[in-house]
């Protein structure tokens, strides 16, 4: 399966990657033979399997609603890039 | 031209669980920025989520409340984009398997049911907080994994009243069910509506528009009914609708389009690897099925059966069940007249709520010290006017009925020869109306009515009254 220059633009806006034309290229290709790779396991008749989502089986895993407190605000902030205590900062977002 | 309107509705409701979706951290609405995260809401690499048992406890009980179906197992899928309001890159929702199904709720618009369809309830979480500055876009990720429910209607709302009414009985339910308070303000439910017209009767649909940003039920109404009348000229006048995600803008009271949005989004769901299915059991349902209380439309059938009374009367004391609640415990107490507490409970105990801004669930008053009250007035002690003064004063200090009357000697006064006397008082002091009266205008009876409750501050018995001065004025000569 091909990935069109068109494609590759759209799921690199997606995942907000800004890609020069070499990398464009390069990663078209990749992806190209990557989708190839993954098409024999499309030659499988898998009418009848029912989609694995979970490999361990395990089910109903879950915890009674009480409180622990969270972070102290200043570790929180601590790997931020940019924060204006107590808010992370990012750039601008354009609505 | 003529048009079908249809409208499907995604309402969004904040639970009322501690603790969120999948971590230990509070959903306390209201706190400082960032002081309610941990590794996993912050979406630290590695950090694992662990469901909260009350989200599922919660999403079955909603499902309940709504007729709909429960599925057996479910599971979570991802949803990618990207947005620095959620950190890890993807919501944990679910998509293929939601936890409900191919439900209904009733509504009632214009003394009309109707049944609208729900396709689907399912858990999902919620996203942080952004605050867009000059310089940056502030983010507070407090609310960043806090559990949601979003529940979908079928296209089977057919105006802007029906969408009120839809939305009205949803919320109603949930709060019937205590899963949560559906508290527009503090955006525990939010609103999204999907609006398209079609030619009368065609069975295809018209392009849709959607409406975000719908921050009460009246700007639902609102906006639907401009965004009907928009696509209406739009489409007598020969354009087309775009598909279009659009805001209401309150101020303007329009709708507009957002910016920047016009690329449909490719969320790429996949099944979520870290969350295990969610089993439930035809036992966990029959058990949570025992726990709810009566819904809304059963009990006001059974208001309607037990305490004789009207519909209308009925829809009113069992619209919020906190009111419902209180009126029956007070029926319990007082059992003597139901009519007479159904009475005080729509008229003053809701009265009071109103003038003093609480919830149902804040009447200021217990059942056991209204009925205490009420006992004065079937009693016939205090007049029904003396009644309701009592009770503000009880409102106001706390005390009880029993003392209040008593400290102030409202009881009332029924006996002949004290008010014999006022009323010859009177009688004297007005000889102009006695003779007026006496003479064919027999309305005055009201003014001395009026007197007489005026010098006995309301006390005076108006049967005993009314018979004494008859009796005192005089015989009337006609003409």
């Amino acid at each position: 399966m091909r990935i069109d220059r068109k494609e590759l633009e759209h799921i690199a806006a997606l995942a907000r990657l800004e890609l020069n034309e070499d990398e464009i290229l390069q990663s078209a290709e990749q992806l190209s033979q990557i989708l190839d790779y993954m098409s024999v396991i499309n030659e499988l008749d898998l009418t009848d399997c029912e989609t694995l989502s979970h490999s361990i089986g395990q089910e109903n895993v879950s915890r009674p609603d009480e409180l622990k407190p969270g972070l102290p605000v200043k570790e929180v902030l601590e790997n931020a890039p940019e924060a204006l205590p107590p808010y992370f900062k990012v750039p601008r977002v354009i609505e | 031209m003529k048009w079908d309107v249809v409208i499907g509705l995604e309402v969004h409701v904040q639970l009322n669980t501690k603790t969120k979706a999948f971590c230990a951290c509070s959903t306390q609405y209201g706190a400082e920025p960032n002081t309610q995260v941990c590794p996993v809401c912050l979406g630290y690499p590695g950090a694992l989520p662990v469901l909260n048992e009350e989200l599922v406890r919660s999403a079955v009980a909603a499902g309940i409340a709504t007729h709909s179906k429960i599925r057996t197992k479910s599971q979570f899928s991802r949803k990618n984009y990207f947005y620095p309001d959620l950190p890890k890159g993807y919501q944990i929702s679910q998509y293929d398997d939601p936890i409900c199904y191919d439900g209904y709720v009733e509504i009632e618009n214009e003394g009309k049911k109707k049944k609208i369809g729900l396709i689907r309830i399912h858990m999902e979480e919620d996203s942080g907080k952004s605050l867009h500055s000059e310089s940056g876009t502030l983010i507070d990720l407090n609310r960043s994994g806090v559990p949601l429910l979003e529940i979908v209607s079928q296209p089977e709302i057919h105006s802007p009243q029906e969408a009120y009414a839809y939305l009205t009985t949803i919320k109603q339910r949930l709060r019937y069910t205590g899963i949560s308070n559906c508290n527009m303000e503090e955006g525990s439910l939010r609103c999204d509506a999907n609006i398209s017209l079609k030619p009368a009767g065609s069975p295809a649909f018209g392009t849709r528009t959607e409406l975000k940003n719908l921050n009460s039920f009246r700007n639902v109404e609102r906006a639907l009914t401009f965004e009907i009348n928009r696509q209406k000229e739009l489409l007598e006048s020969g354009g087309t609708i775009t598909q279009a995600t659009l805001l209401w803008d309150e101020q303007k009271q329009e709708t507009r389009q957002m910016r920047g949005k016009e690329e449909s989004h490719d969320y790429r769901y996949f099944p979520e690897p870290d969350l295990p299915p969610v089993l439930i059991t035809e036992d966990f349902i029959q058990n949570l099925r025992m726990q709810l209380p009566e819904m809304p439309d059963l009990r006001k059938e059974r208001f309607i059966d037990k305490y004789d009374m009207l519909e209308d009367d009925a829809a009113v004391l069992t619209n919020e069940k906190e009111i419902a609640d209180y009126f029956e415990n007070l029926v319990k107490l007082f059992p003597n007249n139901v009519k007479l507490a159904r009475h005080w409970v729509q008229g003053e105990i809701l009265r009071i709520l109103k003038e003093q801004n609480l919830s149902a669930g804040q009447i200021p008053i217990k059942a056991s010290h209204l009925a205490e009250l009420l006992q004065f007035v079937d009693r016939q002690d205090i007049t029904p006017q003396t009644g309701k003064a009592v009770l503000d004063e009880m409102c106001a200090t706390g005390k009880s009925a029993a003392i209040i009357i008593d400290e102030k000697a409202l009881m009332k006064i029924a006996d002949s020869g004290e008010l014999s006397t006022i009323i010859d008082k009177i009688i004297q002091n007005s000889p102009k109306e006695s003779a007026r009266y006496r003479s064919g205008k027999i309305q005055l009876l009201a003014y001395f009515i009026g007197q007489v409750m005026k010098a006995t501050k309301g006390q005076a018995d108006q049967g005993i009254t009314r018979k004494l001065l008859i009796e005192k004025l005089g015989p009337v000569t006609e003409g």
